[in-house]
């Protein structure tokens, strides 16, 4: 652990800060909650709001896993974990389950999560109808009067352009029956795992400077249409590696000739299936 | 769910059930600062009637239908509507207010469009904030407007920006009677378009607004606009209305001077 720097970077007038936005997040789940955003270490971008919602969090005791994607060893997902492994010297894991704060870029677990665990989300654009409305006062105000036909317009320009709801991902949300939610750019598969999740899921937006929360077993609901229900997609193929069919799969290409292989997001999980016997289509000669 | 807790204050009844003004405007003024926006204006509005407010640019006639709206807030006067006091009452429930009972045509169809997001999407827009969740069902009734308002059906899934100008307003019509409002606000809905096109315009707007039996409020500075679709007339000068009384009336045997001046300053063709 670095000497000359608090415990998790952050001083302590900021980390009380921080955890006020968030206590008031998880009392009002969905709302945004804004709060006065710190410049850190690493670009806007690069999860500095779910660094700093990481840094109030974390107490010597916890183990982290970082992910960025699904993975463990991707370039975002090692420099944050390094970065708390100096500031914070808490232990780290890349397996799932032995976490107990989990910050997450675009994914969640496959593992089912538990009431110990804290997930925290890197959130780019916290404003759900931002891409609808552009004036942050109205948005406000849309919120404020449980305003929300505006959402359902742009799923029926989904249906009228493409036959069917498009958007893959940071699919809108209806978080208990009240405020219309932004779940950061996870993909949509991942939306159902956010209604009744035991754990506490923080999401923090550094750039914008908004801290969204979802207590444990909040009730949320996918947005959609009577005769367009939500589905909740994944590409149809099972993990090339780990032969898994209920998990989200990248799509990786392998050549220049059309050839490509499936293989799970999440690398903990596949690892762990791997480990313990499962084999996909490419690991036939290995296992 | 909020909205229909408020849709029952809202019941609807056939406009001709209900007796008395649907509106009643008493002594409403604005202020822009030491100036006059518009002052001491009272009528009463009855269902199915359209009234045509008349008057030369700045006489206060915009001013007085944004306070109407919402869109301004007025500093004096009383305006009830259905026995309800505007003026006093919540912004949620004005606003589902103004997306069912009532409707607002802008002179320009680019303010009152979504001009990014398909037909479709712009008559579906009220239907959807009021709680319709059927794709199909949304869809039928879009298509269904659009051919009420003399737009091809099958360009539901073009954008605003690809129709003409007449088309683009007839498009704002539709979007604002898809569900069925009985007061309509009008500022100068024919501004900007040429007069064949406007000729169109106005006789779609007398058949809609006697069809759906549609009180209406019409700001022009066109006379003969006013002459053909209102009922009553209500000539503004510097804020205050200086004369008022049926359109046939006011236009024929105009008593102030300057609605002399204004009828006499009509270009014969």
């Amino acid at each position: 652990m670095s000497e000359g720097y608090s415990f998790a970077y952050l001083d302590a007038a900021t980390k009380r800060m921080i955890r006020r936005a968030l206590l008031k997040a998880l009392a009002v789940p969905g709302y945004q909650v804004p709060f006065a955003s710190r410049e850190m270490p690493m670009p806007y971008g690069w999860g500095t709001g779910g660094v700093q919602v990481t840094a109030a969090c974390l107490i010597p005791e916890d183990v982290l896993k970082v992910i960025d994607q699904g993975a463990d060893d991707t370039t975002n997902a090692v420099s944050i974990r390094r970065f708390f492994e100096r500031t914070a010297g808490v232990a780290t894991t890349t397996r799932t389950t032995e976490a107990s704060v989990i910050q997450t870029r675009h994914r969640i677990p496959e593992a089912a999560l538990t009431e110990r665990q804290i997930l925290v989300y890197q959130v780019p654009i916290p404003e759900p109808l931002r891409f609808l409305e552009p004036r942050e006062a109205e948005t406000r105000r849309m919120h404020a009067l449980a305003d929300y036909g505006l959402m359902h317009v742009k799923l029926y320009e989904d249906i009228a352009r493409h036959g069917a709801i498009a958007t893959s991902y940071a699919y809108p949300v209806l978080v208990e029956g009240r405020y219309v939610m932004d779940p950061s750019p996870i993909p949509k598969f991942d939306n159902p795992k956010l209604s009744g999740c035991p754990a506490i899921q923080l999401f923090g937006a550094g750039r914008e400077a908004r801290i969204h929360a979802l207590p444990p077993y909040t009730r949320v609901v996918s947005l959609d249409f009577e005769d367009h229900p939500f589905v909740p997609s994944k590409a149809d193929a099972a993990c090339d590696l780990c032969g898994a069919e209920a998990s989200y799969l990248d799509e990786v290409i392998t050549d220049d000739a059309g050839g490509r292989m499936f293989c799970c997001s999440d690398t903990d999980f596949c690892a762990g299936r791997c480990a313990a016997g499962h084999a996909g289509r490419l690991s036939e000669g290995r296992a | 769910m909020r909205n229909g807790a408020q849709g029952r204050i809202w019941t609807k009844k056939k406009p001709e059930a209900e007796a008395g003004p649907l509106l009643q405007v008493e002594g409403l003024g604005k202020h822009w600062g030491a100036r006059i926006g518009c002052a001491e204006v009272d009528f009463d509005l009855y269902p199915g009637e359209v009234l045509g407010i008349v008057g030369e640019s700045g006489s206060g006639k915009s001013t007085l239908l944004g306070c109407l709206a919402g869109h301004l807030s007025a500093d004096a006067g009383r305006i009830h509507y259905r026995g309800h006091d505007l003026r006093a009452m919540g912004e949620p429930e004005r606003r589902h207010l103004a997306r069912t009972e009532w409707a607002f045509v802008h002179q320009n169809p680019r303010d009152g469009l979504r001009m990014g997001v398909t037909a479709g999407a712009n008559v579906g827009e009220r239907l959807m904030a009021v709680g319709a969740r059927h794709y199909g069902a949304i869809r039928a009734q879009a298509r269904d407007w659009l051919g009420r308002v003399e737009i091809d059906p099958g360009r539901i899934d073009d954008r605003p920006r690809a129709f003409s100008g007449g088309m683009q307003q007839r498009l704002q019509i539709a979007r604002n009677l898809v569900t069925g409002p009985r007061l309509v606000l009008m500022d100068e809905p024919t501004g900007g378009l040429d007069v064949s096109v406007q000729a169109r315009l106005l006789d779609l707007l007398r058949e809609l607004v006697r069809e759906m039996g549609l009180s209406v409020i019409i700001v022009t500075h066109d006379l003969a606009v006013a002459r053909l679709l209102a009922d009553r007339l209500m000539v503004m000068k510097d804020g205050r209305v200086i004369e008022a009384g049926l359109t046939d009336q006011v236009l024929d045997d105009p008593q102030a001077a300057y609605t002399q001046l204004l009828v006499s300053s009509v270009l014969q063709v």
